[in-house]
């Protein structure tokens, strides 16, 4: 019982760093109606440039916001420079464009970092939680950063003139432009936003995987399970998917003897092809339908 | 002329769809388009809001507005009531009305537009925090010409707002433009296929036929010529 409840926490933990991954790429696919391929390497350059702050004597907090914002600025930058381009290219000129942006980051980490592997800090330590032998303090720390940060995010979108605006633009892109949205810069917000939260899952899994150019490779493809799990579609669905995919992969790691711990990535991969088969918009998605 | 159009020629990829068409409208006037379906009146509303590739001129208030994004069209003060409505769907009346008044500042005027709004269409007060997608067609149809009015916008275009509703519903809806365009002043541009409904509203009707404006007059003359009631009016 105990090493069940000790997984599920873990899992919450792994989890919420897949519901930030599943939420960033929500995000972007809504705006931009692509999968971003490059959400992980993204986040990875996020913690490398955390890691230079920190190496250089920044505090840790301070370092955490800076890296938040510049990361912000480069979404948008990104989008402005790379896909808005493309907004009307094909689905295959777009492929292109991750894979370029996925190899240019992956790159630019190994020459200005190089690939040996780092460790990362953790502000909250790697001792028991107040003696707990279910949860560590940098998992509370996880799953507390992230719980406050989905809860900005929520309030932002429900709350605020600009977060309905968004939520327009993403959803009735020519009627929002009716009403006078921007819908452009709409989508670069949402490039922004989708890498901001990105570079917070990169900073806090950083200490648990380490710091190496493809640090993010696997847990992009646990966010993308969390996101087709629960909906492409749905911002919530896919953070409720990542949490899950968090606790499916410990669970599986722990209670499947033998090959369970080896194959925990394959585990994965095989919920979003059986989720795919059943409902293929996922638990809260919507399917689309798009007149031709 | 608050408005003035010529020679605006339109395009769907390589299919032209407007021929030179030129009109104009004067502020706080209503006029109509009129024709049959495929005739293109769609096109001149969207073709005036930027949505499709133009050539030719458009003026709106001595601005050159051909060529401009719909959203900077939009900002100028022209509100489009699009085919389909335009609501959006998954988020609350209230929100779709909000969304209507993005692009302004002052939020006790914001708020005082809403409850002018529900006061023109009690109904949407009463379902002002519902998924606007769970309305009937009339009812979103009352919220789309709310939510133009939520720009306060110097003119408005109006594609069939009497689509699909029941002629009961139509009535009330047209009693409000009438009533808006008294009190606001707002121009309006009405493209409609009940044209007598349109030709009450309106005082100059323009007729289309194949992306080209083969007749204009005032309304009590369009709605007299013998052709037009045989083609259009059905008596």
């Amino acid at each position: 019982m105990q090493l069940l409840l000790q997984q599920v926490m873990a899992g919450l933990a792994n989890g919420a760093i897949y519901a930030g991954m599943a939420l960033a790429v929500v995000m972007i696919f809504l705006a931009i109606d692509h999968l971003n391929f490059a959400q992980g390497e993204m986040a990875t350059f996020s913690a490398y440039v955390a890691w230079q702050l920190l190496a250089w004597g920044t505090p840790y907090w301070v370092a955490f916001v800076v890296v938040v914002i510049v990361s912000f600025i480069g979404g948008v930058a990104i989008e402005r420079i790379l896909f808005k381009p493309l907004h009307h290219a094909s689905i295959f000129a777009n492929l292109v464009a991750f894979f370029a942006l996925f190899s240019i980051l992956n790159s630019a980490d190994g020459y200005l970092w190089d690939y040996t592997i780092k460790t990362f800090p953790s502000p909250f330590g790697t001792k028991p939680l107040f003696g707990s032998v279910l949860i560590d303090a940098h998992e509370a720390g996880m799953i507390v950063v992230t719980a406050v940060l989905l809860g900005l995010l929520y309030l932002f979108f429900r709350g605020t003139r600009l977060g309905l605006a968004m939520r327009a633009a993403a959803a009735n892109p020519e009627s929002a432009r009716l009403v006078g949205i921007r819908v452009g810069w709409m989508t670069a917000l949402g490039w922004g936003i989708a890498a901001a939260i990105g570079a917070v899952a990169g900073m806090l899994i950083a200490p648990v995987v380490f710091l190496d150019p493809n640090m993010m490779f696997g847990v992009l493809l646990y966010g993308f399970a969390g996101a087709v799990l629960g909906g492409l579609t749905s911002p919530g669905g896919a953070v409720l998917g990542g949490f899950a995919v968090g606790i499916i992969e410990n669970l599986a790691g722990t209670f499947i003897p033998y090959f369970g711990r080896d194959l925990k990535l394959t585990i994965a991969l095989l919920v979003i092809v059986a989720v795919l088969m059943v409902r293929p918009a996922g638990i809260f998605g919507r399917s689309v339908v798009s007149r031709v | 002329m608050m408005l003035e159009v010529n020679g605006l020629e339109a395009f769907y990829g390589e299919q032209q769809a407007l021929f030179g068409i030129g009109f104009g409208l004067d502020e706080g006037r209503v006029r109509t388009l009129l024709g049959a379906n495929g005739a293109g009146k769609t096109t001149v509303l969207r073709a005036l809001c930027g949505m499709i590739r133009t050539g030719g001129d458009i003026r709106f208030e001595g601005k050159c507005i051909a060529g401009w994004a719909t959203e900077d069209i939009v900002r100028l003060g022209v509100a489009h009531v699009p085919d389909g409505r335009g609501t959006f769907l998954r988020v609350t009346v209230e929100e779709n009305l909000q969304l209507g008044a993005i692009t302004r500042r002052d939020r006790v005027g914001i708020a005082a537009d809403i409850e002018q709004i529900y006061h023109h269409f009690p109904r949407l007060k009463e379902r002002r925090t519902q998924q606007a997608g769970l309305l009937s067609g009339g009812e979103q149809q009352m919220l789309a010409v709310g939510r133009a009015l939520m720009l306060r916008p110097r003119l408005m275009l109006l594609d069939e707002p009497s689509f699909g509703l029941a002629p009961l519903i139509v009535e009330e809806l047209f009693a409000i433009l009438r009533q808006v365009n008294r009190d606001t002043g707002v121009a309006m541009l009405i493209v409609e296929q009940n044209a007598a409904l349109a030709l009450e509203l309106a005082e100059h009707a323009y007729l289309l036929e194949t992306g080209r404006i083969v007749m204009d007059g005032p309304s009590e003359a369009i709605g007299a010529d013998e052709g037009v009631r045989r083609a259009y009016l059905g008596y």
